[in-house]
Protein backbone atom coordinates (compact mmCIF):
# COMPACT_ATOMS: atom_id res chain seq x y z
CA UNK A 1 0.00 0.00 0.00
CA UNK A 2 1.19 3.35 -0.63
CA UNK A 3 -0.70 6.44 0.09
CA UNK A 4 -3.62 4.20 0.73
CA UNK A 5 -3.38 2.84 -3.26
CA UNK A 6 -2.94 -1.06 -3.29
CA UNK A 7 -0.35 -2.38 -5.73
CA UNK A 8 -2.70 -3.81 -8.24
CA UNK A 9 -4.67 -0.43 -8.68
CA UNK A 10 -0.95 1.45 -8.95
CA UNK A 11 -0.23 -1.32 -11.64
CA UNK A 12 -3.26 -0.79 -13.66
CA UNK A 13 -2.59 3.16 -13.75
CA UNK A 14 0.70 2.30 -15.45
CA UNK A 15 -0.47 0.54 -17.53
CA UNK A 16 -2.98 2.48 -18.79
CA UNK A 17 -0.50 5.61 -18.74
CA UNK A 18 1.89 3.42 -21.05
CA UNK A 19 -1.31 2.12 -23.11
CA UNK A 20 -2.06 6.36 -23.71
CA UNK A 21 1.40 7.20 -24.49
CA UNK A 22 1.56 4.07 -27.02
CA UNK A 23 -1.94 4.58 -28.53
CA UNK A 24 -0.95 8.58 -28.65
CA UNK A 25 2.09 8.37 -30.43
CA UNK A 26 0.40 5.59 -32.56
CA UNK A 27 -2.15 7.09 -33.95
CA UNK A 28 0.22 10.84 -34.54
CA UNK A 29 2.87 8.56 -36.32
CA UNK A 30 0.03 6.72 -38.15
CA UNK A 31 -1.64 10.09 -39.37
CA UNK A 32 1.92 11.57 -40.44
CA UNK A 33 2.62 8.23 -42.21
CA UNK A 34 -0.97 9.16 -44.29
CA UNK A 35 0.78 11.85 -46.14
CA UNK A 36 3.52 10.10 -48.31
CA UNK A 37 1.48 6.83 -48.00
CA UNK A 38 -1.73 9.11 -49.52
CA UNK A 39 0.72 11.26 -52.05
CA UNK A 40 1.86 8.02 -53.49
CA UNK A 41 -1.25 6.54 -53.23
CA UNK A 42 -2.66 9.48 -55.40
CA UNK A 43 0.03 9.22 -57.87
CA UNK A 44 -0.45 5.39 -58.54
CA UNK A 45 -3.88 5.96 -59.40
CA UNK A 46 -3.07 9.03 -61.53
CA UNK A 47 -0.45 7.33 -63.20
CA UNK A 48 2.52 8.75 -61.89
CA UNK A 49 5.11 8.58 -59.38
CA UNK A 50 4.82 10.77 -56.38
CA UNK A 51 7.06 11.70 -54.04
CA UNK A 52 10.21 9.06 -54.45
CA UNK A 53 12.83 11.47 -53.88
CA UNK A 54 13.62 11.49 -50.08
CA UNK A 55 14.77 8.05 -48.23
CA UNK A 56 13.23 4.84 -49.40
CA UNK A 57 10.14 4.90 -51.79
CA UNK A 58 9.76 8.69 -50.63
CA UNK A 59 9.11 7.83 -46.90
CA UNK A 60 11.44 10.67 -45.84
CA UNK A 61 9.67 13.35 -47.37
CA UNK A 62 7.19 13.78 -44.74
CA UNK A 63 10.22 14.18 -42.30
CA UNK A 64 11.65 16.28 -44.70
CA UNK A 65 8.28 18.41 -45.06
CA UNK A 66 8.19 18.28 -41.14
CA UNK A 67 11.29 20.11 -40.79
CA UNK A 68 10.22 22.51 -43.44
CA UNK A 69 7.06 23.32 -42.11
CA UNK A 70 9.03 23.92 -38.61
CA UNK A 71 11.10 26.39 -39.88
CA UNK A 72 8.55 28.67 -41.51
CA UNK A 73 7.77 31.75 -40.21
CA UNK A 74 4.39 31.57 -37.26
CA UNK A 75 2.38 34.24 -38.63
CA UNK A 76 -0.31 35.37 -36.61
CA UNK A 77 -2.61 38.18 -39.06
CA UNK A 78 -2.26 41.26 -36.90
CA UNK A 79 -6.15 41.58 -38.07
CA UNK A 80 -6.76 37.94 -36.21
CA UNK A 81 -8.19 37.48 -32.62
CA UNK A 82 -5.27 36.07 -31.59
CA UNK A 83 -6.34 33.64 -28.64
CA UNK A 84 -8.68 32.35 -30.60
CA UNK A 85 -6.62 32.22 -33.60
CA UNK A 86 -4.35 30.10 -31.28
CA UNK A 87 -6.36 27.66 -29.72
CA UNK A 88 -8.60 26.68 -32.73
CA UNK A 89 -5.84 23.90 -34.32
CA UNK A 90 -4.70 23.05 -30.76
CA UNK A 91 -8.88 22.15 -30.55
CA UNK A 92 -9.26 19.65 -33.55
CA UNK A 93 -5.72 18.02 -32.30
CA UNK A 94 -7.61 17.53 -28.68
CA UNK A 95 -11.03 16.39 -29.60
CA UNK A 96 -9.30 13.71 -32.18
CA UNK A 97 -7.16 12.49 -29.60
CA UNK A 98 -9.78 12.15 -27.58
CA UNK A 99 -11.34 9.64 -29.28
CA UNK A 100 -8.62 7.61 -29.81
CA UNK A 101 -9.12 6.88 -26.33
CA UNK A 102 -12.20 4.93 -26.18
CA UNK A 103 -11.09 2.85 -29.54
CA UNK A 104 -10.50 -0.94 -28.41
CA UNK A 105 -7.54 -1.49 -30.64
CA UNK A 106 -7.32 -5.28 -29.10
CA UNK A 107 -9.34 -7.33 -25.95
CA UNK A 108 -7.02 -5.48 -23.83
CA UNK A 109 -6.38 -2.32 -25.07
CA UNK A 110 -8.49 0.05 -24.33
CA UNK A 111 -7.41 2.97 -22.79
CA UNK A 112 -10.91 4.38 -21.37
CA UNK A 113 -13.40 1.43 -21.21
CA UNK A 114 -16.44 3.37 -21.19
CA UNK A 115 -19.94 2.39 -20.97
CA UNK A 116 -21.29 5.07 -23.10
CA UNK A 117 -18.34 4.70 -25.92
CA UNK A 118 -20.23 6.05 -28.97
CA UNK A 119 -21.85 8.58 -27.06
CA UNK A 120 -18.35 10.09 -26.06
CA UNK A 121 -16.91 9.61 -29.89
CA UNK A 122 -19.87 12.02 -30.98
CA UNK A 123 -19.71 14.25 -28.61
CA UNK A 124 -15.59 14.76 -29.48
CA UNK A 125 -16.46 15.06 -33.05
CA UNK A 126 -19.10 17.29 -32.79
CA UNK A 127 -16.43 19.73 -30.85
CA UNK A 128 -14.11 19.42 -33.38
CA UNK A 129 -16.15 21.82 -35.02
CA UNK A 130 -15.37 24.27 -32.93
CA UNK A 131 -12.08 24.08 -33.98
CA UNK A 132 -12.72 25.10 -37.56
CA UNK A 133 -15.53 28.07 -36.12
CA UNK A 134 -13.07 29.29 -34.15
CA UNK A 135 -10.46 29.11 -37.35
CA UNK A 136 -12.57 30.74 -39.42
CA UNK A 137 -14.01 33.77 -37.40
CA UNK A 138 -10.74 34.76 -35.86
CA UNK A 139 -9.09 34.69 -38.88
CA UNK A 140 -11.51 37.66 -40.35
CA UNK A 141 -11.21 36.45 -43.54
CA UNK A 142 -14.02 36.35 -45.94
CA UNK A 143 -12.70 33.15 -47.50
CA UNK A 144 -12.14 32.04 -43.60
CA UNK A 145 -15.18 32.85 -42.56
CA UNK A 146 -17.55 31.49 -45.63
CA UNK A 147 -15.26 28.08 -45.46
CA UNK A 148 -15.58 27.73 -41.33
CA UNK A 149 -19.86 28.61 -41.87
CA UNK A 150 -20.07 25.86 -44.74
CA UNK A 151 -18.07 23.43 -42.46
CA UNK A 152 -20.34 23.84 -39.24
CA UNK A 153 -23.63 23.38 -41.77
CA UNK A 154 -22.42 20.32 -43.31
CA UNK A 155 -20.73 18.62 -40.11
CA UNK A 156 -23.97 19.49 -37.93
CA UNK A 157 -26.15 18.21 -40.41
CA UNK A 158 -23.82 14.97 -41.20
CA UNK A 159 -23.58 14.34 -37.39
CA UNK A 160 -27.33 13.22 -37.39
CA UNK A 161 -27.11 10.73 -40.11
CA UNK A 162 -23.65 9.39 -38.09
CA UNK A 163 -25.39 9.32 -35.03
CA UNK A 164 -28.55 7.17 -36.38
CA UNK A 165 -26.78 4.93 -38.77
CA UNK A 166 -24.79 3.91 -35.16
CA UNK A 167 -28.15 3.02 -33.39
CA UNK A 168 -28.67 -0.12 -35.66
CA UNK A 169 -25.17 -1.36 -34.28
CA UNK A 170 -26.03 -0.49 -30.65
CA UNK A 171 -29.32 -1.87 -30.91
CA UNK A 172 -27.98 -5.33 -32.17
CA UNK A 173 -24.83 -5.25 -29.84
CA UNK A 174 -27.76 -4.14 -26.95
CA UNK A 175 -24.51 -1.84 -25.62
CA UNK A 176 -23.07 1.63 -26.25
CA UNK A 177 -19.75 -0.03 -25.12
CA UNK A 178 -17.51 -0.28 -28.26
CA UNK A 179 -15.34 -3.56 -26.76
CA UNK A 180 -19.21 -5.43 -26.20
CA UNK A 181 -19.91 -4.17 -30.23
CA UNK A 182 -16.69 -5.91 -31.00
CA UNK A 183 -17.69 -8.61 -28.88
CA UNK A 184 -20.92 -9.19 -30.43
CA UNK A 185 -19.86 -9.22 -33.77
CA UNK A 186 -18.11 -12.80 -33.24
CA UNK A 187 -20.75 -14.99 -35.56
CA UNK A 188 -21.21 -12.21 -38.20
CA UNK A 189 -19.61 -8.94 -38.65
CA UNK A 190 -22.15 -5.94 -38.79
CA UNK A 191 -21.70 -4.74 -42.24
CA UNK A 192 -23.98 -7.59 -43.25
CA UNK A 193 -26.98 -6.84 -41.06
CA UNK A 194 -25.79 -3.56 -41.12
CA UNK A 195 -24.98 -2.98 -44.64
CA UNK A 196 -27.08 0.58 -45.11
CA UNK A 197 -25.56 2.04 -41.45
CA UNK A 198 -22.07 1.28 -42.60
CA UNK A 199 -22.57 3.07 -45.98
CA UNK A 200 -24.26 6.08 -44.19
CA UNK A 201 -21.59 5.88 -41.38
CA UNK A 202 -18.74 5.96 -44.01
CA UNK A 203 -20.37 8.94 -46.27
CA UNK A 204 -21.31 10.58 -42.78
CA UNK A 205 -17.62 10.12 -41.57
CA UNK A 206 -16.03 11.29 -44.29
CA UNK A 207 -18.34 14.47 -44.19
CA UNK A 208 -17.42 15.10 -40.74
CA UNK A 209 -13.51 14.78 -41.09
CA UNK A 210 -14.21 17.17 -44.58
CA UNK A 211 -12.26 14.38 -46.72
CA UNK A 212 -12.92 14.52 -50.54
CA UNK A 213 -15.57 14.23 -51.83
CA UNK A 214 -16.78 16.54 -49.19
CA UNK A 215 -13.90 19.07 -48.79
CA UNK A 216 -16.14 22.07 -49.39
CA UNK A 217 -15.01 23.79 -46.31
CA UNK A 218 -11.42 23.56 -47.77
CA UNK A 219 -12.54 23.71 -51.74
CA UNK A 220 -9.66 25.09 -52.94
CA UNK A 221 -10.42 26.35 -56.42
CA UNK A 222 -13.82 28.51 -54.79
CA UNK A 223 -11.95 29.22 -51.15
CA UNK A 224 -8.56 29.25 -51.21
CA UNK A 225 -7.92 27.08 -48.19
CA UNK A 226 -11.42 27.91 -46.48
CA UNK A 227 -11.02 27.89 -42.80
CA UNK A 228 -7.20 27.76 -42.45
CA UNK A 229 -6.14 30.10 -45.17
CA UNK A 230 -4.83 32.38 -42.41
CA UNK A 231 -2.36 29.57 -40.90
CA UNK A 232 0.82 28.99 -41.73
CA UNK A 233 3.72 27.29 -40.00
CA UNK A 234 3.05 24.31 -37.64
CA UNK A 235 -0.42 25.81 -36.36
CA UNK A 236 -1.34 25.19 -40.45
CA UNK A 237 0.67 21.57 -39.80
CA UNK A 238 -1.67 20.60 -37.14
CA UNK A 239 -4.44 21.19 -38.85
CA UNK A 240 -3.13 18.92 -41.40
CA UNK A 241 -2.05 16.27 -39.10
CA UNK A 242 -5.60 16.81 -37.71
CA UNK A 243 -7.46 16.04 -40.79
CA UNK A 244 -4.98 12.84 -41.07
CA UNK A 245 -5.75 12.11 -37.63
CA UNK A 246 -9.65 12.15 -38.73
CA UNK A 247 -8.85 9.64 -41.51
CA UNK A 248 -7.27 7.12 -38.84
CA UNK A 249 -9.83 7.69 -36.28
CA UNK A 250 -12.67 6.82 -38.96
CA UNK A 251 -11.23 3.97 -40.05
CA UNK A 252 -10.90 2.74 -36.75
CA UNK A 253 -13.95 3.39 -36.13
CA UNK A 254 -15.40 1.72 -39.34
CA UNK A 255 -12.97 -1.27 -38.17
CA UNK A 256 -14.53 -1.50 -34.65
CA UNK A 257 -18.03 -0.87 -35.19
CA UNK A 258 -18.87 -2.89 -38.73
CA UNK A 259 -15.56 -5.02 -39.58
CA UNK A 260 -15.46 -7.04 -36.32
CA UNK A 261 -12.54 -4.59 -35.09
CA UNK A 262 -9.51 -7.25 -33.22
CA UNK A 263 -11.54 -10.26 -34.12
CA UNK A 264 -9.95 -12.85 -37.57
CA UNK A 265 -8.17 -16.13 -37.57
CA UNK A 266 -4.63 -16.81 -37.14
CA UNK A 267 -2.76 -13.55 -36.40
CA UNK A 268 -2.64 -11.44 -33.52
CA UNK A 269 -5.90 -9.27 -32.61
CA UNK A 270 -3.68 -6.03 -33.52
CA UNK A 271 -2.38 -7.18 -36.64
CA UNK A 272 -6.06 -8.21 -37.46
CA UNK A 273 -7.07 -4.38 -36.39
CA UNK A 274 -4.64 -2.82 -38.34
CA UNK A 275 -5.02 -4.28 -41.45
CA UNK A 276 -8.61 -3.58 -41.66
CA UNK A 277 -7.93 0.16 -40.45
CA UNK A 278 -5.56 0.53 -43.02
CA UNK A 279 -7.96 -0.99 -45.86
CA UNK A 280 -10.49 1.94 -45.13
CA UNK A 281 -7.71 4.54 -44.76
CA UNK A 282 -6.27 3.64 -48.45
CA UNK A 283 -10.22 3.89 -49.40
CA UNK A 284 -10.35 6.99 -48.03
CA UNK A 285 -7.70 7.86 -50.28
CA UNK A 286 -9.36 6.58 -53.51
CA UNK A 287 -12.03 7.83 -52.70
CA UNK A 288 -10.30 11.25 -52.95
CA UNK A 289 -8.73 9.89 -56.16
CA UNK A 290 -11.79 9.16 -58.03
CA UNK A 291 -14.62 11.54 -56.74
CA UNK A 292 -16.02 15.20 -57.30
CA UNK A 293 -16.93 17.48 -55.20
CA UNK A 294 -20.97 18.12 -55.03
CA UNK A 295 -22.27 21.43 -54.96
CA UNK A 296 -22.66 22.90 -51.26
CA UNK A 297 -26.83 22.70 -51.75
CA UNK A 298 -26.04 19.15 -53.30
CA UNK A 299 -24.40 18.49 -50.41
CA UNK A 300 -27.10 19.13 -48.05
CA UNK A 301 -30.11 18.21 -50.27
CA UNK A 302 -28.56 14.62 -50.38
CA UNK A 303 -27.53 14.62 -46.74
CA UNK A 304 -31.30 15.62 -45.59
CA UNK A 305 -33.35 13.94 -48.48
CA UNK A 306 -31.40 10.76 -48.77
CA UNK A 307 -29.13 9.51 -45.77
CA UNK A 308 -31.34 10.94 -43.22
CA UNK A 309 -34.33 8.66 -44.57
CA UNK A 310 -32.36 5.77 -44.82
CA UNK A 311 -30.65 6.09 -41.46
CA UNK A 312 -34.43 6.27 -40.00
CA UNK A 313 -35.99 2.91 -42.18
CA UNK A 314 -32.98 1.72 -40.81
CA UNK A 315 -33.20 2.10 -36.98
CA UNK A 316 -36.78 1.54 -37.71
CA UNK A 317 -36.56 -2.06 -39.06
CA UNK A 318 -33.65 -3.14 -36.94
CA UNK A 319 -35.37 -2.18 -33.67
CA UNK A 320 -38.18 -4.23 -35.38
CA UNK A 321 -35.94 -7.45 -35.58
CA UNK A 322 -34.77 -7.40 -32.55
CA UNK A 323 -37.90 -7.03 -30.52
CA UNK A 324 -39.53 -9.52 -33.05
CA UNK A 325 -36.15 -12.35 -32.18
CA UNK A 326 -36.50 -11.78 -28.29
CA UNK B 1 -41.05 8.00 -58.12
CA UNK B 2 -39.69 5.75 -61.01
CA UNK B 3 -37.77 8.83 -62.48
CA UNK B 4 -36.20 9.39 -59.15
CA UNK B 5 -35.29 5.47 -58.78
CA UNK B 6 -33.61 5.07 -61.93
CA UNK B 7 -31.64 8.62 -61.07
CA UNK B 8 -30.30 7.68 -58.01
CA UNK B 9 -29.03 4.31 -59.36
CA UNK B 10 -27.42 5.43 -61.95
CA UNK B 11 -25.74 8.00 -59.81
CA UNK B 12 -24.87 5.84 -57.57
CA UNK B 13 -23.29 2.99 -60.28
CA UNK B 14 -21.68 5.61 -61.90
CA UNK B 15 -19.70 6.46 -58.25
CA UNK B 16 -19.14 3.23 -58.20
CA UNK B 17 -17.74 2.70 -61.21
CA UNK B 18 -15.50 5.95 -61.10
CA UNK B 19 -13.51 4.12 -58.01
CA UNK B 20 -13.64 0.62 -59.42
CA UNK B 21 -11.65 2.59 -62.80
CA UNK B 22 -9.61 4.79 -60.72
CA UNK B 23 -8.43 1.79 -58.66
CA UNK B 24 -8.03 -0.12 -62.06
CA UNK B 25 -5.23 2.51 -62.57
CA UNK B 26 -2.61 0.83 -59.97
CA UNK B 27 -2.02 -1.89 -62.90
CA UNK B 28 -1.24 0.94 -65.36
CA UNK B 29 2.15 1.95 -66.49
CA UNK B 30 3.37 5.55 -65.17
CA UNK B 31 3.43 8.26 -67.41
CA UNK B 32 6.18 10.26 -65.70
CA UNK B 33 9.75 9.76 -67.02
CA UNK B 34 11.79 9.73 -64.28
CA UNK B 35 14.61 12.55 -65.33
CA UNK B 36 17.84 12.86 -64.50
CA UNK B 37 17.99 8.78 -64.18
CA UNK B 38 16.08 8.25 -67.39
CA UNK B 39 16.69 11.26 -70.07
CA UNK B 40 13.53 11.88 -72.29
CA UNK B 41 13.66 11.75 -76.26
CA UNK B 42 13.87 15.10 -77.62
CA UNK B 43 13.72 15.05 -81.41
CA UNK B 44 16.09 16.81 -83.51
CA UNK B 45 14.42 20.26 -84.02
CA UNK B 46 13.79 20.90 -80.47
CA UNK B 47 14.21 24.46 -79.38
CA UNK B 48 17.29 24.09 -77.25
CA UNK B 49 20.64 25.20 -76.59
CA UNK B 50 21.47 27.91 -79.64
CA UNK B 51 25.01 27.05 -81.40
CA UNK B 52 26.25 29.35 -84.30
CA UNK B 53 27.64 26.47 -86.52
CA UNK B 54 30.27 26.66 -89.58
CA UNK B 55 29.98 25.84 -93.07
CA UNK B 56 31.14 22.52 -94.86
CA UNK B 57 34.49 24.27 -95.28
CA UNK B 58 34.92 25.32 -91.42
CA UNK B 59 34.65 28.84 -91.93
CA UNK B 60 32.03 30.77 -89.70
CA UNK B 61 28.40 31.31 -91.68
CA UNK B 62 27.44 33.93 -89.61
CA UNK B 63 27.86 37.52 -91.47
CA UNK B 64 26.61 39.55 -89.13
CA UNK B 65 23.68 40.98 -90.56
CA UNK B 66 21.72 41.47 -87.51
CA UNK B 67 18.41 39.35 -88.81
CA UNK B 68 18.32 37.35 -85.91
CA UNK B 69 18.99 40.05 -83.15
CA UNK B 70 16.12 41.68 -85.02
CA UNK B 71 13.85 39.35 -84.73
CA UNK B 72 14.16 38.15 -81.46
CA UNK B 73 11.25 39.26 -79.80
CA UNK B 74 13.13 39.50 -76.36
CA UNK B 75 16.05 41.19 -78.09
CA UNK B 76 18.24 39.02 -76.18
CA UNK B 77 21.16 38.63 -79.13
CA UNK B 78 23.45 41.15 -80.02
CA UNK B 79 26.07 41.16 -82.24
CA UNK B 80 28.83 43.41 -83.37
CA UNK B 81 29.87 43.34 -87.06
CA UNK B 82 33.30 43.74 -88.18
CA UNK B 83 35.34 42.52 -91.98
CA UNK B 84 37.88 40.60 -93.32
CA UNK B 85 40.92 42.03 -95.33
CA UNK B 86 38.22 39.97 -98.16
CA UNK B 87 35.63 42.14 -97.53
CA UNK B 88 33.74 39.12 -95.82
CA UNK B 89 31.37 40.25 -92.59
CA UNK B 90 31.59 38.48 -89.65
CA UNK B 91 30.33 39.05 -86.13
CA UNK B 92 33.32 40.46 -83.91
CA UNK B 93 31.12 39.76 -80.36
CA UNK B 94 28.31 37.19 -80.45
CA UNK B 95 25.97 37.41 -77.01
CA UNK B 96 23.44 35.60 -76.30
CA UNK B 97 21.47 36.28 -72.69
CA UNK B 98 20.04 33.25 -72.40
CA UNK B 99 18.26 33.82 -69.28
CA UNK B 100 15.99 36.06 -71.08
CA UNK B 101 15.85 33.72 -74.63
CA UNK B 102 12.35 32.28 -75.05
CA UNK B 103 13.71 29.31 -77.48
CA UNK B 104 11.34 30.55 -79.57
CA UNK B 105 13.66 29.76 -82.78
CA UNK B 106 12.93 33.31 -84.51
CA UNK B 107 16.09 33.73 -84.97
CA UNK B 108 16.65 30.54 -86.70
CA UNK B 109 14.15 31.28 -88.89
CA UNK B 110 15.29 34.49 -89.69
CA UNK B 111 19.09 33.50 -90.46
CA UNK B 112 19.84 33.52 -94.17
CA UNK B 113 22.76 31.71 -93.88
CA UNK B 114 21.80 28.64 -91.21
CA UNK B 115 24.44 29.83 -89.04
CA UNK B 116 22.54 30.17 -85.88
CA UNK B 117 20.43 27.17 -84.93
CA UNK B 118 18.41 25.49 -81.85
CA UNK B 119 19.56 21.84 -80.59
CA UNK B 120 18.32 19.20 -78.55
CA UNK B 121 19.92 20.43 -75.16
CA UNK B 122 17.88 22.35 -72.12
CA UNK B 123 20.36 21.45 -69.19
CA UNK B 124 21.64 24.75 -69.06
CA UNK B 125 20.93 25.76 -65.49
CA UNK B 126 22.99 28.05 -63.42
CA UNK B 127 23.43 29.18 -60.23
CA UNK B 128 24.80 32.95 -61.47
CA UNK B 129 22.82 34.56 -63.81
CA UNK B 130 25.81 36.43 -65.18
CA UNK B 131 26.74 32.82 -66.38
CA UNK B 132 24.06 32.33 -68.45
CA UNK B 133 25.64 35.35 -70.81
CA UNK B 134 27.33 33.24 -73.70
CA UNK B 135 30.01 34.53 -75.48
CA UNK B 136 30.56 33.68 -78.99
CA UNK B 137 33.79 31.66 -77.64
CA UNK B 138 30.56 29.73 -76.34
CA UNK B 139 28.15 29.56 -79.08
CA UNK B 140 30.26 28.69 -81.91
CA UNK B 141 30.50 24.80 -82.52
CA UNK B 142 32.85 23.27 -85.12
CA UNK B 143 30.61 21.52 -87.15
CA UNK B 144 27.48 22.28 -89.61
CA UNK B 145 24.31 21.23 -87.79
CA UNK B 146 21.40 20.74 -89.24
CA UNK B 147 22.19 22.17 -92.67
CA UNK B 148 25.12 19.88 -93.94
CA UNK B 149 26.83 20.94 -97.04
CA UNK B 150 24.90 24.51 -97.43
CA UNK B 151 27.70 27.10 -97.94
CA UNK B 152 26.07 30.80 -97.87
CA UNK B 153 28.94 32.24 -100.19
CA UNK B 154 28.79 29.27 -102.65
CA UNK B 155 25.37 30.01 -103.92
CA UNK B 156 25.28 34.11 -102.78
CA UNK B 157 25.70 36.25 -105.22
CA UNK B 158 28.13 38.58 -104.14
CA UNK B 159 31.83 39.20 -104.74
CA UNK B 160 34.04 38.20 -102.08
CA UNK B 161 37.21 36.37 -100.92
CA UNK B 162 38.06 35.60 -104.67
CA UNK B 163 35.33 34.93 -106.01
CA UNK B 164 33.59 37.15 -108.80
CA UNK B 165 29.58 38.04 -109.41
CA UNK B 166 28.37 35.03 -111.65
CA UNK B 167 30.44 32.62 -110.32
CA UNK B 168 28.65 31.27 -107.37
CA UNK B 169 26.55 27.59 -107.88
CA UNK B 170 23.79 27.64 -110.15
CA UNK B 171 24.13 31.63 -110.87
CA UNK B 172 24.38 33.20 -114.49
CA UNK B 173 27.06 35.50 -115.67
CA UNK B 174 25.40 39.19 -114.78
CA UNK B 175 23.37 41.07 -117.10
CA UNK B 176 25.95 43.39 -119.17
CA UNK B 177 23.42 46.37 -119.30
CA UNK B 178 25.22 48.44 -121.88
CA UNK B 179 24.88 46.05 -124.53
CA UNK B 180 21.73 45.51 -126.59
CA UNK B 181 22.14 42.14 -127.72
CA UNK B 182 19.77 39.55 -126.66
S1 LIG C 1 15.14 31.62 -79.64
FE1 LIG C 1 13.83 33.42 -79.73
S2 LIG C 1 14.24 34.46 -77.81
FE2 LIG C 1 15.91 33.02 -78.09
S3 LIG C 1 17.50 34.17 -79.08
FE3 LIG C 1 16.31 33.20 -80.72
S4 LIG C 1 14.78 34.73 -81.28
FE4 LIG C 1 15.63 35.36 -79.31
S1 LIG D 1 23.33 34.42 -86.91
FE1 LIG D 1 22.41 34.60 -88.93
S2 LIG D 1 20.85 36.19 -88.67
FE2 LIG D 1 22.22 36.36 -86.93
S3 LIG D 1 23.73 37.88 -87.54
FE3 LIG D 1 24.59 35.88 -88.03
S4 LIG D 1 23.98 35.54 -90.17
FE4 LIG D 1 22.71 37.22 -89.40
Amino acid sequence: MIFGISEHEILSIVVTAILTIVTLMGSVIMAALMIPIERRLLGLWQDRYGPNRVGPFGSLQVVADMIKIFFKEDWIPPFADKAVFVIAPAIIMFTTLMAFAVIPFTESWTIANLNVGILFLLAMSSLGVYSVIFAGWSSDNKYALLGSMRTAAQMISYEVFMGLSLLGVVLLAGSFNLGDIVESQRGMWNVIPQFPAFVIFFIAGCAEIHRAPFDLPEAEQELTAGYHTEYSGMKFGMFFVGEYLGIVLISCLVTTLFFGGWLGPWLPGFVWFFLKAFFFMCFFILLRAATVRPRYDQLMAFGWKVLLPIALLNVAITGAIVVAQS
Amino acid sequence: MKNAAQNAFSATSSVLRTIGMTFMHSFRKRDTILYPEEKPYLPPRYRGRIVLTRDPDGAERCVACNLCSVACPVDCISVVKTEDETGRWYPETFRINFSRCIYCGYCEDACPTYAIQLTPDFEMGEFDRQNMVYEKSDLLISGVGKRPGYNFYRVAGMSVGGKDKGQAENEAEPVDIKTLLP
